[in-house]
């Protein structure tokens, strides 16, 4: 920013150096110099700051504001109810308490497992194996599967009457389970899903971090005599450190938003209740189910700018967690 | 942070596209006023459920006197409640509902709050059509300051469809009237789904419980109370309306009898139990009828029937069709409502789809009285439905009544999976409190 052009000059100088262009115009032209450089760097990132301020910045502000409101579309005037709708769901809401406790529940059954296969996956990816590029590519395929239609697929294996999980129950002597009715049965068949569709592309994210890990420390540790799974805990997951903490995080982030898969779990009308007691009701389910079955507007804002805190908060322990464990090896 | 929402809102920015895709078609061809009375135009007709209302025929009918008007329809296939959680933002927004919406019957409370939204239907002459309409359905297309919100399509008159098949198979009578005969009242229907399922193991008597407690709630309250979960200044009733407790009562007996197959209404493994025949009876409201052809399948013809329900009448469900202000053709739409909800429109639809007419002109026309329908052994179904439609008795319904009725579907489909009848009971109290709040 410390061009010459962009310090005043005094108008006299140019003149003097300039010529024989008139001397509006020219003062003209260098206040445009200066706007240009000085503005248009602004302009260049406007794009990005203009999308964000109508798709991120004002739903933010609003969805804040309609928090403190008993705003519904079935109310004629809307008044400002101050924090009633926080202290409402903060002390006196157990289905919302109940939604926290099942998203953080599906969230350990299905996050923990999820990125520790891919732990695994990547590891025995990352040697030279037969058909390498085949199981690669293979991996990668259930993160272009639409969520709906793994969800769909997977409430038909588990269906109770005629399901292929019961079926393959029936086969081993063990009675049917209603995958719905109740809560861990309900969080299994959920995690499940979840993790045919996450594990690889958590695998392919550790893949490309293993591959950056230079090759001289694993023939320096060969030399030492470390074996391959001293290896893997002592050079692998200390290098992999930021990677491990960028999926706990982005895990964290999307296993409380958890939302298509439990929703098409129940085909029918009434999926946001998730099952009859709310066995498997996340907090974004709640928050639909309050904002589009009850109409409270106001107090579902409430409900998102609570679920926006937690999200934060869960990531920060995460993030602390996961710093510590791979410090520690 | 690009990758983040990218994975899990990919749902969420289908479902958006498609509704910025819907509402672009909905003003395709509607931008110029009409002035004109040969214009062009596209009137586009919002419905629900898997076999639409049936209206196709009449579409084009009205295509004939009015060429100028095209008709495209939306939502067959579509259920209820996505439907209308859909419809209740298009109308908040102002912009994406249809020229003419249907409002079911448990819904269109909740539309009283933003009649301003809508056309009154008054302003293109539909005042003198009341008597076209039984009287309380068109009171429930009304609203209290007297706004025409919708016209009614058809009503849900109530009886019990079941196959002769596995009731033959089980010993007991398939006549329709000796059923009539044996279930009077709602215990002497479940001595004969005891009977039944004492005799067959391999079926159950009754699709699931929540369907025959809706039956049997509106047919109690309608005698009693005439309201179910809100009283009529809206105030929730649950605890104190002895109707509803009496009707949840009578269910957890069924379901503790072991006649409830269980199966949620309209889901996939609902559906594939009217397709495998794993249930002898359903409760079953005049539309119910287009659901079990539509499900059952072609296979299924002739092996069911339909008998009088137990208890004395009722209805449950029904629709309205109502004309959004949203809509660049109000005049046109409203006539196209007008002319779809009019006694020989109502009969057409009857004979397509089973659904019962509101219009008492309708339903006393010789062809909807002497109707039978093959699909269901020829029962005389214009006589037992229409029968009871003209003496209903209307049961009010509040504003949240769909989120209510979840919670206690819910509770009743838990007592299914073997929660105890007195906690599901104290569970429908609190949830449904907290959902109609």
């Amino acid at each position: 920013m410390s061009l010459d052009l962009d310090t005043a000059v005094p108008p006299g100088r140019h003149t003097h150096r300039a010529g024989h262009e008139p001397a509006p115009r020219r003062a003209r032209r260098t206040s445009l110099t200066r706007l240009d450089l000085r503005y248009s760097p602004y302009l260049y990132v406007l794009p990005f700051f203009v999308l964000f301020a109508i798709f991120g910045a004002y739903p933010i502000v609003y969805t804040a504001w309609i928090a403190l409101t008993d705003r519904s579309p079935m109310n004629a005037t809307i008044s400002f109810v101050g924090p009633d709708n926080f202290v409402e769901l903060i002390t006196n809401d157990p289905q919302f308490w109940n939604a926290v406790y099942n998203t953080l529940g599906m969230f350990v059954f299905a996050t923990v497992p999820q990125l520790l296969l891919a732990l695994l996956l990547a590891n025995a990816l990352n040697r030279r194996i037969p058909g390498l590029t085949f199981f690669r590519m293979a991996i990668a395929m259930p993160i272009i599967t639409s969520t709906a239609v793994v969800a769909l697929v997977f409430s038909v294996i588990y269906g109770r009457d005629f399901g292929l999980v019961n079926w393959g129950l029936d086969l081993l002597g063990v009675g049917p389970v209603d995958w719905r009715a109740s809560r861990l049965a309900s969080w299994f068949a959920i995690s499940t899903m979840v993790d045919w569709r996450w594990v690889g592309y958590n695998a392919l994210i550790y893949l490309a971090a293993m591959q950056s890990i230079s090759k001289d420390m694993y023939e320096a540790a060969s030399l030492d005599g470390a074996s391959r799974t001293r290896q893997f805990w002592s050079i692998t997951i200390p290098q992999l450190r930021p990677t491990i903490i960028f999926t706990v995080i982005i895990s964290t982030i999307g296993g409380l938003q958890l939302f298509t898969e439990p929703l098409l779990f129940t085909s029918g009308s009434g999926g946001l209740s998730g099952g009859t007691e709310g066995q498997f009701q996340t907090i974004t389910m709640y928050l639909l189910d309050v904002m589009n079955n009850r109409f409270r507007w106001g107090y579902a804002g409430a409900v998102s700018l609570v679920l926006f805190i937690l999200i934060a908060l869960f990531s920060l322990i995460n993030y602390l967690l996961a710093r510590r464990i791979s410090s520690d090896r | 942070m690009s990758v983040i929402p990218r994975r899990r809102r990919l749902a969420a920015v289908a479902a958006a596209s498609v509704a910025v895709l819907t509402a672009a078609t909905a003003c395709s061809g509607d931008d110029s006023s009409a002035a004109d009375p040969n214009e062009k135009i596209t009137l586009v007709v919002d419905v629900f459920g898997d076999q639409g209302f049936g209206y196709e025929k009449l579409y084009e009918e009205y295509r004939k006197t009015h060429p100028n008007v095209t008709i495209q329809e939306r939502g067959k296939g579509l259920g209820l409640s996505d439907y209308n959680t859909r419809l209740t933002q298009q109308i908040n927004a102002g912009a994406g509902a249809g020229d003419i919406v249907a409002l079911e019957e448990g819904t269109i409370v909740q539309f009283y709050a933003q009649a301003a939204k809508f056309v009154n239907l008054a302003d293109h002459g539909a005042s003198s059509l009341q008597g076209n309409f039984l009287p309380w359905k068109w009171e429930q297309g009304t609203t209290p300051n007297g706004q025409i919100l919708g016209l009614g399509t058809d009503v849900g008159s109530m009886a019990i469809c079941y196959r002769t098949d596995l009731f033959r198979a089980a010993g007991l009578p398939t006549d329709r009237d000796q059923l009539a005969q044996r279930w009077q009242t709602w215990e002497q229907f479940i001595e004969v789904g005891k009977e039944f399922v004492a005799k067959d193991s391999k079926h159950k008597f009754l699709d699931s419980a929540t369907n025959v407690y809706n039956t049997m709630l509106m047919q109690i309250a309608g005698a009693g109370s005439g309201y179910t979960y809100y009283d009529k200044s809206n105030k929730i009733v649950l605890d104190s309306n002895q109707d509803i407790k009496t009707a949840f009562d009578l269910t957890t007996k069924m379901i503790e009898a072991k006649l409830s197959n269980n199966l949620k209404s309209f889901s996939a493994e609902w559906n594939a139990g009217f397709k495998n025949a794993s249930f002898a009876t359903i409760g079953c409201p005049a539309w119910m009828t287009g659901v079990i052809k539509g499900q059952a399948g072609d296979g299924a013809a002739g092996k069911w029937d339909i008998a009088k329900a137990p208890g004395n009448g009722g209805n449950w469900g029904g629709s309205f069709l109502a004309v959004p202000k949203s809509s660049k053709h109000q005049k046109e739409a409203a006539e196209l409502v007008k002319f779809l909800t009019n006694a020989q429109s109502q009969a057409a639809v009857f004979k397509e789809l089973g659904n019962l007419p509101s219009s008492p002109q309708a339903l006393q026309d010789p062809a909807v009285l002497s109707a039978t329908n093959p699909y269901f052994s020829d029962a005389p179904t214009g006589k037992i439905f229409g029968e009871g439609a003209a003496t209903l008795k209307p049961v009010y319904l509040g504003p949240k009544n769909q989120a209510v009725r979840d919670a206690v579907e819910n509770a009743l489909r838990s007592v299914e999976q073997g929660k105890a009848a007195d906690a599901a009971w104290r569970d429908a109290q609190s949830k449904g409190a907290a959902a109609g709040k």
